[in-house]
């Protein structure tokens, strides 16, 4: 027990000291690299604390795709940063305190929660069966608050269309990134031949567990999107315009079907988002397909940026 | 049998962390980004495959056992992939501010 404690104490430091180093550094990319490393920290917080498709969740999106959008940006703000201005003394200290109110406040809620602290777990995993599912977290995240998963494949369609609305008029339709000539002997060209189909077989493994094990929609999607940049960055395959319509039926299909079954929930069961017992779990697995699909291309297309190059006639 | 596996599996997960020490003293030492490199790939290679070997016992079936060989692999290809990436960029010179 002692091993794990001082394990568990280890890792508190270090992601403390990855935390505090990231807000200390001075350059972007710096700051971007102990951002991932943080991530990746708080990955493995999470397995320790037994959450592990929390775990997956915060490397892939949260350390891995956040990672690459950041670095991107930090990438595009490089030379814009010597000259920025460094924000006044008192916006600092109003940052500090505010940050440092927040961090006192959650660290009060979860330090002294009430005896016995509030649950719904026990309920949760009681009425699992109902949803013939055995992962409790897709019961939660797909059944008891579908809402919540059916709003964020929404804010996810939006970002992607907040990105593409940076493009100017004349490139809107366009294709996104600068269009990067292939290396047909290039160790990235390589490397996407040979992980690509490794990464796509892992990717629908994970969707497929997820009903049961720990793995989901959100952790396949990102594999299916990393497998996607790879392959589009080593110049294998352009990125597409963002006018094709497969493409846009592809970003929708997710929050589409999720809705449709969702209203079909009227006529079907009790109401919206409700399930048919008999059904539920095909549904589910229907709406996670398809969840899958849109992850992907939505993560990829955010990465690839805002349409850069003209469409053609 | 089973104080020799575990015997096993101290020894190699123990020669393992060596390396990813090793790795990372190198990291922090050496003068030049290809030195550094070279030393990450020990940590990389040798340490992750020690860990993988000495966990093979303990993995749950054949199926886990081939998922941890898989993800030696898997490293070992990401490594050895970027590594070259870096090393590219490395001798090319910093990049133009």
């Amino acid at each position: 027990m002692t091993v794990a404690l001082a394990f568990d104490a280890g890792l508190a430091v270090l992601v403390l000291a990855a935390a505090g180093w990231t807000i200390a550094a001075r350059e972007t990319f710096a700051a971007v690299v102990g951002f991932v490393a943080y991530g990746l920290l708080v990955a493995i917080v999470w397995v320790r604390l037994a959450a592990v498709d929390v775990a997956l969740t915060e490397a892939a999106v949260g350390a891995g795709v956040t990672g690459v959008l950041l670095i991107g940006a930090a990438a595009q703000l490089r030379g814009t940063e010597a000259a920025a201005e460094r924000p006044g003394a008192a916006l600092r200290v109003a940052a500090v305190v505010l940050c440092a109110a927040i961090s006192a406040g959650l660290a009060a809620v979860v330090a002294m929660p009430s005896d016995p602290a509030p649950t719904l777990a026990p309920e949760a995993v009681a009425n699992l069966p109902a949803t013939g599912l055995g992962n409790a977290v897709t019961g939660v995240l797909m059944a008891y608050r579908a809402i919540d998963t059916l709003l964020e494949s929404v804010v996810l369609v939006l970002a992607l269309l907040g990105v593409w609305s940076l493009a100017p008029d004349r490139l809107w339709g366009g294709r996104p990134g600068p269009g990067i000539q292939p290396h047909p002997d290039g160790v990235l060209a390589f490397l996407a031949r040979l992980l690509a189909p490794v990464g796509i077989v892992v990717g629908i493994h994970l969707f497929w567990v997820g009903a049961d094990d720990p793995g989901g929609k959100f952790q396949a999607g990102t594999i299916l999107a990393a497998m996607w940049m790879l392959v589009m960055m080593a110049g294998l395959a352009d990125a597409p315009p963002i006018s094709r319509r497969w493409l846009r039926l592809a970003v929708i299909a997710g929050p589409a079907t999720f809705l449709a079954i969702g209203i079909a929930g009227f006529w079907m069961a009790d109401g919206f988002l409700a399930y048919p017992a008999a059904l539920a779990k095909p549904l589910i697995l229907v709406i996670e397909a398809a969840m899958t699909l849109s992850v992907a291309a939505t993560l990829a297309l955010l990465v690839a940026g805002p349409p850069d190059r003209r469409p053609l006639p | 049998m089973i104080l020799a596996l575990d015997i096993f599996t101290v020894l190699f997960v123990s020669a393992g962390a060596f390396f990813f020490l090793a790795g990372t003293v190198g990291l922090l030492r050496f003068p030049d980004p290809l030195t550094r490199l070279h030393a990450l790939t020990k940590a990389d290679n040798l340490g992750l495959g020690l860990v993988v070997l000495g966990l093979l016992p303990r993995a749950e079936g054949p199926l886990g056992a081939l998922k941890l060989v898989a993800i030696w692999l898997l490293a070992q290809l990401a490594g050895a992939t970027v590594t070259q990436l870096i090393a590219r960029i490395a001798r090319q010179g910093p990049p133009p501010a």
